[in-house]
């Protein structure tokens, strides 16, 4: 048992260190200091920087011009890209499409895609959810028919994030309504300039634009842009679920967040005093802290064993449970850290605006606790994890 | 013990109810009566019990009704207070709107030390949060006369006085007012006139929270009963059945707080304040379990800003932020129960 990085890992960990300091724009790392959404153009920047350093693709295969990055160093990179306030790497290419195409694509789209993917010529998206498979994902009824070199996709995708941006979507659409649900799934990949395809945009209730529903209408994908075999698709979909592990908890949000939040507790003031002197708030902090602290090791727990070869699958659902609900617990007590000045509530895509009473730490602490109520929602709900854990760990 | 409302208040809710399904203006609800329930007759109303305010904003609530009448109750209740009985008049009629300008910047929740200060029938200072101060006629303020604390009256459109309005968490609008120099008229009462208001406004957003939650907890059960997931509707999971009956029991000890506060809202100020930090200690607790179950049992259109939950649950966690939070009553609570 030992419980500090080994010298490989610190002297990675004093790399990325050095790299983030230099590279991260101060104007998006304010941003997400005080919880504003990033821009595309915020994304992008740190895209193209990520990829001239090699990290971009630090996780993938060597045989991919990857870093064949350890779990141990994808969990490094993660807490300093969260101490630093740095974008988080919008995942869909290069951390959800990537390892598929890696892993059952050919030989042609692995040598088209994923250099595009790393260039930030393709954004991609993803086309899971529908509006009636939500936790039931294999129930979905997106139908595209094969008529000769092509499919023809019709029906509709949900909480598409960032679908606005996307050129390329990844979709999982039935192929074949005669076998068990999770059999007739295909994976397909699709431009999202064909014909027939509409993007309309969903307003989260911090009035935020982050989401999407993408419909089809009789869209033309051609017959190559299948991955893998046809009706496979649920096992690439799981595949793809089961590869991001290691971010799943969100330690470094979490960190990130707990600083931020004793921060402001040292500024707002209560009955005259420093809020952080307040034995009801500092005992609130404490517990969150806590909590924090032995996740982080249930985390490290997880990481090193996936680096030994075990098989993570139902203990990243643990750590999944665990980190949302801490991430929530610190953006609630943010939330209640800055008192009244929670009250006024500016949207960034609702309102022209933007003024907010309150210091600047105070003027999101609303919005993020709303947007984040999603974390126990999306991939795969807490309900979904924990019936995960019911089954696949405790065996009932 | 009888824990029925009288005839009158089931019928002011009854009417109050149908008359807000049909979307409901300011006239309509003055003309319901629904502003001359908050005030005693002796003020010119018919009303001004706890319970009256329990019946009455409870409702509000469960419509979800962002109409100020929380801020015309308590404005109006401190005319009332210091003899303005031809504006608490205008008040009961709808043709005067009114709020309370009381919190200050670095105070959180507290009612002072207030630095806003009065010369020569003028204040100077800053106010906070002060809700629906943009469709206001007339701001009720708290400001330091020769060192005590004084109320004002001051037109929100008078020279001196500057709004920075925002939408608020709770719905309707909220606004910083500056003052520098802006005329103001002396209305007499003072510190013990705005706790005692303060107080009875606690109550009213406690049972609007009651009326809230009931909705929020409706709407759960229909999505519950609705939507279908795995083959069967998501309402036949014992996992969520045995969380939405925590939601039911939490709500049912929560309306009992409510009814313990509005039966001792007139009580001397130490025991009134000690009940009324009871109730809210209790409503922001199930206030904030309510919206956050009512969200994630529907999943992720509840994250949406066009599904009707969104500003229910807004509502619910905003309530937490007015008139003290869990916290500061826990404490108050503390306090005055040594």
């Amino acid at each position: 048992m030992d419980l500090n990085y080994t010298a490989e890992e610190r002297a990675f960990q004093q790399e990325v260190r050095a790299f983030m300091k230099a590279n991260v724009a101060p104007e998006a790392a304010a941003k997400i200091a005080v919880g504003t959404h990033l821009d595309k153009a915020d994304m992008d920047l740190w895209h193209s920087r990520l990829n001239a350093q090699g990290y971009l693709a630090g996780p993938w295969p060597k045989e991919f011009g990857g870093g064949a990055w350890s779990a141990v160093q994808k969990h490094i990179f993660e807490e300093e890209t969260a101490y630093h306030n740095a974008p988080r790497i919008v995942p869909f290419g290069v951390g959800m499409l990537a390892p598929v195409l890696q892993a059952f694509g050919s030989k042609e789209q692995q040598d088209y895609y994923l250099p595009r993917i790393l260039s930030g010529e393709d954004w991609w998206c993803q086309g899971y959810s529908e509006p009636g498979a939500g936790s039931d994902l294999a129930s979905l009824k997106t139908r595209a028919v094969r008529d000769g070199d092509h499919y023809i996709v019709n029906g509709q995708k949900t909480w598409t994030t960032l679908g606005q941006y996307a050129n390329k979507i990844f979709c999982l659409v039935r192929t074949d309504t005669s076998v068990k649900q999770q059999q007739g799934i295909s994976f397909l990949l699709i431009d999202m300039d064909t014909p027939g395809i509409e993007v309309r945009p969903i307003i989260l209730i911090d009035g935020v634009h982050e989401v999407n529903e993408v419909w089809f209408t009789d869209v033309r994908v051609p017959v190559e842009n299948l991955v893998g075999e046809e009706n496979k698709g649920w096992t690439y979909a799981k595949y793809l679920l089961t590869h991001e592990r290691t971010g799943i908890a969100g330690v470094g949000f979490c960190n990130a967040g707990l600083d931020a939040l004793k921060r402001v507790a040292k500024t707002e003031m209560h009955h005259g005093r420093p809020l952080i002197e307040n034995p009801h708030f500092a005992a609130r902090l404490a517990r969150i802290e806590i909590d924090l602290m032995a996740m982080a090791t249930t985390n490290l727990r997880v990481v090193a064993g996936a680096d030994e070869g075990a098989a993570p699958g139902a203990e990243s659902s643990m750590l999944k449970v665990k980190g949302s609900i801490i991430r929530q617990q610190i953006n609630d007590l943010a939330r209640r850290a800055v008192g009244p000045w929670a009250v006024p509530f500016v949207s960034e895509d609702l309102d022209s605006n933007l003024y907010h009473p309150g210091p600047d730490y105070a003027a999101k602490a609303s919005n993020t606790y709303m947007n984040n109520r999603k974390i126990s929602i999306y991939g795969g709900s807490n309900e979904v994890q924990r019936g995960i854990i019911t089954k696949a760990i405790l065996g009932l | 013990m009888d824990f029925n409302h009288t005839e009158e208040r089931r019928m002011l809710a009854d009417s109050l109810r149908r008359t807000l399904e049909r979307g409901a203006d300011w006239a309509a609800l003055a003309e319901l009566g629904v502003l001359g329930a908050l005030f005693t007759e002796d003020e010119g109303g018919f009303g001004g019990a706890g319970f009256d305010l329990a019946v009455v904003f409870e409702e509000l609530g469960r419509a979800g009704c962002e109409l100020p009448v929380l801020e015309a109750g308590l404005a109006g209740g401190l005319l009332a207070d210091c003899g303005k009985s031809d504006l608490v008049e205008q008040v009961i009629a709808g043709e005067l709107r009114v709020t309370a300008a009381y919190l200050e910047p670095g105070l959180r929740y507290d009612l002072g030390p207030i630095t806003t200060t009065a010369n020569n029938n003028t204040l100077t200072g800053r106010k906070t949060v002060v809700t629906a101060a943009e469709d206001s006629d007339l701001l009720v303020v708290s400001a330091l006369l020769d060192g005590e604390v004084t109320l004002f009256s001051v037109d929100p459109k008078a020279k001196g006085v500057t709004l920075h309005t925002t939408p608020s968490l709770a719905g309707g609008s909220t606004s910083e007012v500056t003052l520098d120099a802006a005329p103001a008229t002396p209305l007499g009462g003072g510190q013990a006139q705005l706790e005692a208001r303060i107080a009875m406004a606690t109550l009213a957003l406690c049972a609007d929270t009651i009326g809230t939650m009931d909705t929020a907890k409706d709407m759960t059960l229909d999505y519950l009963r609705t939507r279908t997931q795995f083959g069967v509707p998501i309402g036949k999971f014992q996992a969520l059945q045995h969380r939405m009956a925590d939601v039911a029991i939490e709500i049912e000890m929560a309306r009992s707080a409510v009814i313990n506060l509005a039966g001792a809202i007139n009580a001397e100020p130490k025991e009134r304040d000690r009940q009324t930090s009871a109730a809210k200690n209790l409503i922001g607790r199930t206030a904030l379990l309510v919206a956050e179950e009512a969200i994630q049992m529907h999943g992720g259109i509840a994250m949406t800003e066009e599904y009707a939950l969104a500003p229910i649950a807004r509502r619910l966690i905003a309530a937490d932020h007015r008139f003290g939070d869990e916290d500061w009553h826990l404490e108050r609570f503390i306090r005055l129960s040594a």
